[in-house]
């Protein structure tokens, strides 16, 4: 009996690795989630003598879209974006991370600008308390300002429709005293 | 489609490659916070590389951590903190010294498992081989 | 045209692999003569197509033919000609074809070199080399063929990975592929004998020399590996625990466990079941290794491009061999029959200790490598495991494998005169630790608890080696003939077993005393440090065939004397767009110097990193000495085989295969 120990132990490894198989090993699940936003008070991309204030999204649900104009993956989501938005009521801001002021508003102007405002992060000081480090990614804060859902990389219509969207509608509809 | 993530990740990985990383040297008041920076740098993870350490890597986020850390390090916080900070921001993943928790005591543990299981069960080979032997005499 | 041509020797390579297969296999089960005669033809015709389509997707990549996607992918035109010839296994689907080639090299060498062994045997080891070759073959044709076509055909090619343009893409994985195959020749004998049914100890004596070529070449394989990340990278680090370097280190691991295992069967008939075990065990970790690199499962600075659609394949020819050679040895093991006992302080024991001590250590390794899977899997978070890791937890589980090496060298076979072994052993033991404690104390000031155990360590194994052999001549009168008479075997163990003392030293002192600065510097500057005196002398602009570069120039002065002028580029590879530091090294026995170019900084200075490494080399050192010593071991065998056949064949007798 001790000669099928070999056989058992390696088809536990090999189980082991299907599951693995189905999993991105570079895919960094956020521990942000269910926690308040990281404040942040950042001047904003268009009018550098205003600023947005990471409480003034509270109240109502709000999407963080971290972008910039040198990610190449960006400039794919970027239409989808700027559909979505087109098609849905969203409160989209953007995070311009690490990227030059006039380079960010060439690409919008020439990509389309769906956000309703983006903060510029040049540094990326806030980034690193988003923890973000693979642009694009995108937080959904609820109305009381707690990051509820993170999507690292691009989003396509799959995400969008199947998670996304139905994420947004859900917390709408939450209440809070 | 997880195929293309990975190819546009890798893309961005090389252009931020590119743009010159800003690779001024750090200057430590102290021998003692210098080797607590280096030992740091050594323990985190670059998030943005296939696996190497933030003394390991070029890209842009490895520079802002590493220079985060160096500001830490110089505001007094300590080893403990500044992991903290990192892990509260990144997870758990960031570190390459993996905390001991519930979640890691059979990594801690095991090979020392492994070490007294292997003892015993050489043991015990000899053992019954030389019983067995004795037998057959 | 062309092209179309290696597709199809690809194909034809395959009905060959499926022939070795099939017909040796149930011709040995049937006796079939005509079946099993079939083995060598149908191995060499094998190696044959497999040779002419690597050969094409050479000529492909030195003509340029973008038409080709795996050749657009990994060069370019102005890529030099050695390049685009190494480029051939620069990426997955041409590393496979690689795989392939040397399997079939590995193949018909067992085929050329197989004369003393019964026939049946060898068309059993041909066929299972031949199964593993259709797996392969199968796995290239349906998802990784190299000869996949590009249209509409890009002028010119994506050019190959900076890292890669460099000598250690020449060398490093042809070598190491030749380790990781060649333990198929290990496994095919293992299963060879399983499915004969009585595991009488011939097969250990044959599958010996086989192993252990496969294990030196593992040997160097990850030695190359190691020195290749040190002196490209551009950071002085020679290992990371990365894992696919930890793909490399698991089955060298089980591969030493074998080698040791196999002798222990060979000479004393004893741990046949566990031998093949190993064996098997080896040839599942080299399979492990391809799909750890090519899966995606796990982020690797080595990775290939992944898919997972080509780890499911090679997981499931992972399960298919490993499953159904685990399911044979559960079948076949409980019949095996020992012929061996030994007393409780002898060889026997030590070797026994050997495996199981490295059987843990390489569970130590795996264990960290796969964790964050099993984490991930069990849904209990996301976390790492790197260096910090196994440095903390590898060191304690040599540990006691050290100890015993030098013990078990110096035990006799079956058993020991208990009080005398101990006697000889408390005296060299002492003799270390002092000498050990000595050396550590005199010269080094920092760091050293750890410093002493490495270098006791190291004389440890060192003195009882020696010792052995002081043993073998000193009752002898004739000291020149004692010195001859002593087999190529022993002289083979001890040069090996003192490798991997040297590479101890050399692991110990270079992690625990490499110093390291990072500084700005101005043409002219001079920096102090560690002794030396570092000079910039000028920073010059240069362009290579394929990279715009900036290179230092630094003059490194020890005591007013210049000892040698380093250089550092920072090169920029014009196709990707990618910089890479070419670092200057000057190479010394007991040091390296080591400079390394880093960024641009404003005002015109650069930063620059200086290191010292004391004694780094002695980590490769020790790994040729461990190849030689494994080199001089099959020297013997394969010698003393020969003369035994001879004398069969003059004396007209059955060969009486003496054990020694």
């Amino acid at each position: 009996m001790r000669y099928l120990f070999p056989l058992v132990i390696f088809a536990g490894l090999a189980t082991l690795f299907v599951f693995g198989l189905q999993n991105d090993p570079r895919y960094v699940p956020s521990p942000l989630i269910n926690k308040a936003a990281p404040e942040f008070i950042l001047p904003t991309l268009h009018k550098p003598d205003q600023n947005i204030n990471i409480n003034d999204l509270k109240g109502k649900v709000s999407i963080i879209n971290v972008w910039a104009s040198w990610c190449a993956a960006c400039r794919i989501e970027h239409p989808l974006l700027n559909n979505y938005t087109r098609k849905h009521q969203l409160n989209l801001y953007g995070l311009n991370y690490k990227d030059k002021r006039s380079d960010a508003l060439q690409w919008l102007e020439n990509l389309g600008n769906p956000y309703i405002e983006s903060a510029y992060d040049e540094i990326g000081t806030v980034g690193i308390d988003y923890g973000v480090y693979g642009v694009p990614e995108t937080f959904i804060l609820d109305k009381k300002g707690t990051i509820r859902y993170k999507h690292i990389g691009p989003i396509d219509d799959k995400q969008f429709n199947r998670i996304i969207m139905p994420l947004i509608t859900k917390l709408e509809q939450e209440q809070h005293p | 489609m997880k195929i293309l993530p990975a190819i546009l990740l890798f893309i961005y990985s090389l252009l931020s490659n590119f743009a010159y990383a800003n690779d001024e040297p750090v200057i430590f008041e102290n021998k003692n916070l210098e080797e607590r920076y280096y030992f740091l740098i050594e323990e985190i993870r670059c998030l943005v590389c296939q696996n190497q350490s933030l003394a390991d890597s070029n890209a842009p986020l490895a520079q802002d951590l590493r220079n985060e850390i160096f500001k830490m390090i110089q505001a007094n916080k300590s080893n403990i903190e500044i992991m903290e900070f990192l892990v509260e921001r990144y997870g758990d993943f960031i570190l390459y010294r993996p905390p001991l928790k519930k979640n890691t005591w059979l990594l801690w543990f095991g090979p020392f498992l492994f070490l007294v299981i292997g003892f015993f069960v050489a043991v015990f080979v000899i053992k019954k081989q030389s019983r067995e032997s004795q037998e057959n005499k | 045209m062309i092209v179309e041509l290696g597709n199809i020797s690809l194909i034809a390579a395959l009905a060959m692999a499926i022939m070795q297969c099939v017909f040796p296999i149930l011709g040995a089960a049937k006796g079939n003569q005509t079946w099993m005669s079939l083995a060598r033809p149908t191995a060499r015709l094998q190696f044959l197509f497999v040779l002419i389509a690597f050969m094409i997707l050479v000529y492909s990549f030195l003509v340029n033919d973008f038409s080709i996607a795996y050749v657009a992918n990994n060069s370019n035109t102005l890529l030099p000609w050695f390049y685009r010839f190494s480029a051939v296994w620069g990426a997955h689907e041409g590393s496979l074809l690689l795989w392939v080639l040397i399997l079939n090299i590995w193949t018909i060498a067992v085929t050329f070199f197989s004369r003393h062994l019964p026939e049946h045997f060898l068309s059993r080891v041909i066929g299972v080399m031949g199964l593993v070759s259709i797996g392969f073959l199968l796995f290239m044709l349906f998802t990784s063929n190299p000869f996949e076509r590009l249209f509409p055909v890009p002028v010119d090619g994506a050019d190959l990975n900076p890292l890669l343009q460099d000598i250690g893409l020449i060398i490093h994985p042809p070598i190491l592929y030749m380790g990781y195959v060649g333990f198929s020749v290990a496994f095919s004998f293992a299963i060879a004998a399983l499915l004969a049914g009585n595991l009488d100890i011939t097969w250990a004596r044959w599958s010996r020399p086989w192993t252990l070529l496969a294990w030196i070449f593992l040997t160097l394989g990850i030695a190359l590996g190691s020195w290749w990340a040190y002196y490209e990278l551009g950071w002085g680090g020679w290992w990371f625990w990365d894992p696919v370097e930890n793909a490399s280190f698991m089955p060298w691991l089980i591969g030493t466990a074998l080698i040791h295992s196999l002798a222990a069967t060979d000479k004393r008939g004893i741990f046949k079941n566990w031998t093949i075990l190993l064996a098997i065990c080896a040839f599942a970790l080299s399979l492990l290794g391809t799909f750890l690199v090519r899966s995606g499962v796990l982020t690797s600075v080595h990775a290939f491009a992944t898919d997972p659609t080509r780890g499911i394949f090679i997981l499931a020819l992972l399960v298919i061999f490993i499953g159904s050679s685990l399911v044979l040895y559960a079948m076949r093991a409980p019949s095996t029959k020992t012929t061996g006992s030994f007393e409780i302080l002898s060889r026997e024991t030590f070797l026994l200790f050997n495996s199981i001590l490295l059987l843990v250590a390489m569970l130590t390794v795996l264990l960290g490598t796969i964790y964050p899977l099993i984490i991930e899997a069990l849904n209990l978070g996301k976390l790492s495991v790197g260096a910090p890791y196994f440095n903390a937890v590898f060191i304690p589980v040599m540990t006691p494998l050290v100890i015993f090496l030098g013990f078990g060298v110096l035990s006799k076979w079956k058993q020991n005169n208990f009080i005398k072994f101990l006697r000889k052993m408390r005296a060299l033991l002492i003799s270390s630790v002092l000498i050990g404690v000595c050396i550590g104390a005199v010269f080094y000031a920092e760091n050293q608890l750890k410093s002493i155990a490495g270098i006791v360590a190291a004389l440890w194994i060192s003195f009882t080696s020696l010792y052995s052999l002081f043993i073998k001549i000193k009752d002898k009168k004739d000291k020149i003939i004692a010195f001859k008479v002593i087999p190529y075997s022993f002289y083979g163990m001890l040069i090996a077993h003192i490798g991997f003392a040297v590479s101890i030293t050399g692991i110990t002192i270079t992690s625990q005393h490499s110093v390291d600065i990072h500084q700005r510097m101005k043409v002219n500057d001079k920096i102090e440090f560690a002794d030396y005196k570092f000079h910039l002398k000028d920073l010059e602009i240069l362009s290579g065939p394929n990279y715009q570069a900036t290179e230092a120039v630094v003059d490194v002065i020890k005591k007013d004397q210049l000892i040698t002028t380093l250089r550092s580029q920072k090169r920029i590879y014009t196709v990707r767009n990618m910089p890479m530091t070419e670092a200057g090294i000057d190479a010394g026995f007991t040091r390296d110097i080591y400079i390394s170019l880093g960024e641009p900084l404003d005002d015109g200075a650069w930063s620059i990193r200086l290191y010292h490494k004391p004694f780094v080399r002695w980590i490769w050192l020790g790994a040729i000495l461990m190849a030689i010593g494994g080199l001089l071991a099959i020297i013997d065998r394969r010698y003393r085989l020969h003369k035994l056949v001879k004398k069969a064949s003059s004396n007209n007798n059955e060969a009486v295969l003496t054990t020694k």
